[in-house]
């Protein structure tokens, strides 16, 4: 799997550049996704969108629904697609240090 | 001189069928020999390494493809299906392999202006090879590298106005059958109400959010010539209320042997003389048609509209003048819970400009698979964990005898609360007043 360094810090991704493992997640990656995805600026809406992506993952150990992530924070689909144009899954997910989403997509 | 050895393909060019072996080894050939001098932003001999990675898969009996793909254009939460070889080495050309669905016109038909113009984009930035089409209906470019993902995004939607079709757990790419453009059995303009919806759910079908993926199709009429009942979440099925028109001096004609039954489909084998009672009233499911006298009648009340008539004399027999379509839910494959079919929801409904009948009941069923379909569930499976009734109030639609194709045969019924006198509270104090221990 390729590495990538960023910030002074290296992370494993794979292919479409989702993070090896979720423990490895740090601020660096946040930055590095943050880039990646085509995101001007960080607000706090993204913060908040991440932190409720990861305690959903570490309390459930898999990715909230679209419908949940919607419903805890608030935030419309389409707000989260202004704050993530690649969307919650290849967007907000990525950031989070999510695995990475299976199955027919 | 090919990039690899593929004995075991090569045996695929013998025999009568188009072999797709030829038509890629053609393609692998016309990109090396680059007669248009395209710049490939894609590496140029890919197609080799597609015939080199299948081969090893012929060999091997496994795929080579690795697990997913996370890829896409921004803005959209579908449409490009990411896949990596997981023998990149070996076969650099397909190292990246993505997939991009293209949303397919009404019908499929098209210009041969429009196919040259995708053809030469898809030479220009991706592997030259198509799926035409795949079984949802999208047009298919199969294989192109994650960076020609947005530029070809862009090149579709500014100078060809053509966007890209659905994957993911959303409403996926809508098709039809031909419908009114050339058959005469079409009981509604499929291809408009499959535009139309195509345009209204355009934020559905790109970006995912539901349970999981749903899908619509068109059928003209119930010979399902674009599958709607087996292959759609909401299936659309045309047909009519009002009476099947008979044409008697066109019956005579197909007794006479003047006309041959059903189009001529069976003219490769004699099956002897046309026998209207045999072949037509004799096999009408609900036995609701006579021949005396050289008459042809249908008591329209007991048909079913199964079209086996119409279909051996379609110019004798068409379809009623009182035209609509009728909703069946929950068709899916087996995973999770076995193999459905469409289930009828709505008998008859008008299909008319702006159909906001119809879309009313799509949006009451969304309402309700989106609230409480769990992830990963088919509207066909939730249907079957909270029960049709659930479906049925959701839509708003009054439970008929045609919901059913027999009642239920086990007594484990349910009633609400409001339904029974005194309803559930009981005090057991009132009932040993008159049953002792």
């Amino acid at each position: 799997m390729p590495t990538v360094e960023f910030g002074g810090k290296s992370f494993t991704v794979d292919e479409d550049g989702f993070i090896d493992d979720y423990t490895n997640w740090s601020e660096e990656w946040v930055q590095y996704v943050k880039k990646e995805e085509g995101i001007d600026e960080l607000n706090e809406e993204h913060k908040k969108v991440v932190s409720v992506l990861r305690e959903y993952y570490e309390k459930n150990g898999i990715a909230p629904m679209v419908r949940v992530l919607s419903k805890v924070t608030g935030f419309k689909l389409k707000h989260i697609y202004e704050l993530f144009p690649s969307g919650p899954g290849k967007g907000a997910c990525k950031m989070a240090g999510l695995p990475k989403p299976t199955g027919c997509v | 001189m090919a990039k690899h050895a593929t004995p075991l393909l090569d045996q695929l060019e013998s025999g009568p069928w188009p072999s797709f072996v030829s038509d890629l080894k053609q393609e692998a050939a016309s990109r090396a020999k680059n007669p248009n001098n395209v710049e490939f932003q894609v590496n140029q001999d890919c197609v080799e390494d597609i015939l080199g990675v299948l081969e090893l898969s012929y060999k091997h009996g496994r795929t080579h493809w690795k697990h997913g793909g996370i890829v896409g254009v921004f803005g959209y939460g579908g449409g490009v299906i990411g896949r990596y070889c997981d023998q990149p080495e070996m076969f650099p050309g397909v190292a990246h392999f993505h997939t991009m669905r293209i949303n397919q016109p009404g019908g499929k038909y098209y210009t041969t202006e429009f196919l040259k113009k995708l053809c030469d984009l898809w030479e220009f930035r991706g592997s030259g090879v198509t799926n035409m089409h795949g079984s949802t209906g999208d047009i298919i470019f199969i294989g192109t590298s994650t960076p020609q993902l947005e530029e070809i995004f862009y090149e579709l939607t500014h100078n060809f106005n053509q966007d890209l079709g659905g994957s993911g757990s959303n409403l996926r790419t809508p098709s039809d059958c031909v419908g009114s453009s050339r058959c005469e059995y079409a009981c509604y303009d499929t291809q408009a109400i499959c535009y139309a919806l195509t345009q209204e759910y355009q934020d559905e079908l790109h970006r995912p959010a539901f349970p999981y993926k749903f899908k619509f199709k068109f059928d003209g009429c119930p010979n399902c010539c674009v599958a709607s009942i087996a292959r759609s979440d909401l299936s659309f099925v045309g047909t009519w209320k009002d009476d099947i028109k008979i044409d008697q001096e066109a019956v005579a004609g197909y007794v006479g042997g003047e006309f041959a039954p059903n189009a001529g489909a069976h003219s490769g084998r004699d099956w002897g003389k046309f026998d209207i009672q045999k072949e037509v009233v004799g096999l009408c499911p609900t036995g609701c048609m006579k021949y005396e006298d050289g008459k042809l009648a249908i008591n329209n009340k007991e048909c079913t509209r199964c079209m086996h008539c119409i279909n051996v004399m379609p110019r004798a027999l068409h379809i009623g003048d009182d035209r609509g379509l009728s909703m069946l839910a929950g068709a899916k494959a087996p995973i999770l819970d076995g193999a459905q079919m469409g289930s009828l929801l709505v008998p008859f409904i008008k299909a008319e400009e702006p159909y906001d009948e119809i879309k009313e009941i799509i949006e009451a069923v969304w309402d309700w698979w989106m609230e409480e379909g769990k992830n990963r569930e088919r509207l066909g499976e939730l249907i079957k964990r909270q029960g049709f009734q659930k479906l049925l109030e959701a839509t708003n639609i009054k439970p008929v005898p045609q919901h059913v194709q027999e009642p239920r045969h086990n007594p484990y019924i349910f009633w609400k609360e409001e339904e029974v006198e005194g309803g559930w509270q009981r005090d057991i104090n009132e009932f040993r007043k008159y049953h002792q221990r």
